[in-house]
């Protein structure tokens, strides 16, 4: 049983005070933009709702969460299935599986400006290696006139800078599984899908809520990529929910309605989050209880 | 589990697909412009060190991975002695609010940097931070804290609460206690969190643009700045990127061996 004390908030204190001034006071001058209008530092006046008014109102803006969903959609079930096969196909021990582990984590490690660099030296039909090679092969292709082809390219871009976290996040989970289980599937005769469905899975449950959980979040708010590949280009095609609110915000310099898109932007990312996070709770808080008396509040 | 042939041809594609683009990036590293223009060449036929050593003796490149170092420690520093006591009381406490918190501290690891971009230039301007790497450190803190918060409870909360009792009851000190025995015992926890605060500042593009000009700017920045402003260096820009992924692997390296510990947890 944790000890209820009150005292233990002093040791939160600092990351209390650092999210404080890292967080909180920015998102609260953002709140304060969000329902003014701007002219300078000295002439504001207050306008209530209606830069949120017309953010939902913004045909770009539904534009941009429309291809936003599309990407986040796709990644998701490209990379959930590609990276549990992969994780499936690993070798369990030796060096062979810490040879893996590096090299599954270099795309996670590379800059974000980089993998969009590397991917733009990687495609570009001029200097690129695989814009040499599909164009070689009877295809015209090249993602920064044709839309469909920025599409492929920014999917293969994040399939390769992401679907290693899902990789390693399920390889971490499978081994965590007794090899009690494996044997008892073994005599049972179970085939290979079967002890995927009837073994693992139930094993993986709690790993893959986190994949899916990162996965959507952090695709929900890519900018960095995109911005070094295509720039949101051909014309808007590529241009997602953060680099519209970039261009609005610094582009632009619209404070009030770039304010009023982040509150929205914040506030449903935080509603997937909370539902998310109260699924995983529970989770775990009934398994704690079918651990019987040991596990504890 | 039986391996297959379709497995290892699996794998075999997998990893090409992983280190293809990798491959291309130092290949281009290690030509001419004009090669790189003109030859269609999967080997460089004449490699050349010319653009690392650009790199090296240009101050705009070297002095920006520097920066980009100082502020990536600064807020690694910052990010783990912050969160240690906090995923301790956590872990170890019950205290009014403590889910909420918990929950609140994790809503900052999942929103957008974007969102925070008006802002934060302000803030950090009024208090003289700006251009600092202080600023970029502070800024990467939004996500970075609660990530390391979320993984050491994870790690914490492994370490049976009998031992904090034992060690009371011994009559060690609370700081003897925790720095003696108890730290000794989540190092490899300390280990991944050192990884997930690094990997993610070292990565970060948007902040750490907007939060620097020219004093403090950081490699990332110089990068995407180069592009637009001189015409494109192809040869330059990849040797750059290749020396960006080296810090990451060395890291990586010194904490293979807790990694998968840390991801068993399910807490990135």
């Amino acid at each position: 049983m944790r000890r209820r004390t009150n005292l233990a908030w002093l040791l939160v204190l600092p990351v209390v005070l650092v999210v404080a001034f890292t967080a909180v006071i920015p998102l609260m001058t953002v709140v304060n933009y969000s329902v003014q209008d701007i002219f300078d530092p000295s002439s504001r006046l207050f306008v209530g709702f209606d830069w949120y008014r017309a953010a939902l109102r913004d045909p770009r803006l539904h534009d941009a969460l429309a291809r936003q969903l599309l990407f986040t959609g796709l990644v998701i079930g490209i990379e959930l299935p590609l990276g549990i096969a992969i994780a499936r196909f690993l070798p369990r021990d030796g060096r062979a599986a810490s040879a893996w582990l590096v090299l599954l984590a270099v795309p996670l490690l590379v800059p974000w400006n980089v993998v969009g660099t590397m991917w733009q030296i990687f495609a570009r039909p001029d200097i690129g290696l695989a814009g040499w090679l599909v164009n070689a092969a009877g295809f015209d292709y090249n993602y920064t006139a044709d839309p469909v082809d920025a599409w492929i390219t920014l999917l293969l871009l994040d399939v390769w800078h992401w679907t290693p976290l899902v990789v390693l996040l399920t390889y971490a989970g499978l081994k965590a599984i007794p090899p009690a289980f494996y044997q008892a599937a073994a005599i049972d005769g179970a085939s290979g899908m079967q002890v995927f469905r009837h073994v693992e899975l139930p094993h993986l449950t709690g790993v893959l809520t986190i994949a899916v959980l990162l996965r959507i979040m952090d695709s929900l708010m890519i900018y960095t990529e995109p911005f070094v590949l295509t720039g949101g280009g051909p014309g808007n095609t590529t241009t997602f929910l953060s680099q519209y609110l970039t261009q609005m915000a610094v582009g632009q310099f619209d404070l009030g309605p770039a304010a009023a898109f982040s509150v929205l932007y914040f506030l449903v990312i935080l509603a997937i989050c909370w539902v998310f996070y109260t699924g995983v709770t529970a989770r775990a808080a009934r398994d704690e209880r079918a651990d019987g008396p040991e596990g504890d509040a | 589990m039986k391996r297959s042939r379709f497995a290892t041809v699996a794998l075999a594609a997998w990893a090409v697909y992983l280190m293809l683009p990798v491959y291309w990036l130092i290949g281009m590293a290690l030509r001419t412009n004009e090669d790189i223009l003109s030859q269609r060449s999967v080997i460089p036929e004449s490699p050349t060190l010319a653009n690392f050593v650009k790199v090296f003796t240009d101050p705009v490149w070297y002095e920006a991975f520097g920066n980009s170092l100082s502020y990536v420690v600064v807020n690694t520093v910052i990010s783990v002695l912050v969160a240690l006591p906090a995923a301790y009381a956590f872990s170890r406490y019950r205290f009014t609010g403590d889910k909420h918190l918990f929950f609140w501290l994790l809503t900052n690891r999942m929103s957008p940097p974007a969102v925070f971009l008006l802002p934060v230039f302000q803030l950090y301007s009024a208090v003289g931070l700006f251009d600092t790497p202080l600023a970029v450190a502070l800024a990467h803190c939004l996500f970075t804290v609660p990530l390391a918060v979320w993984i050491l409870e994870g790690f914490m909360s492994g370490v049976p609460r009998e031992i904090d009792e034992l060690a009371r009851l011994d009559g060690h000190r609370f700081g003897y206690f925790f720095m003696r025995i108890f730290f000794p015992l989540i190092r490899s926890g300390v280990g991944v969190t050192v990884f997930f605060c690094f990997m993610f500042s070292w990565v970060e593009l948007l902040l750490a643009r907007t939060l620097t000009a020219s004093a403090a700017k950081p490699i990332v920045v110089a990068m995407t700045r180069t592009v637009s402003a001189s015409g494109l260096d192809w040869g330059v820009l990849a040797a750059v990127g290749v020396m960006t992924i080296l810090p990451g692997l060395a890291v990586v390296w010194f904490v293979r061996g807790y990694l998968v510990k840390g991801f068993a947890l399910g807490r990135v």
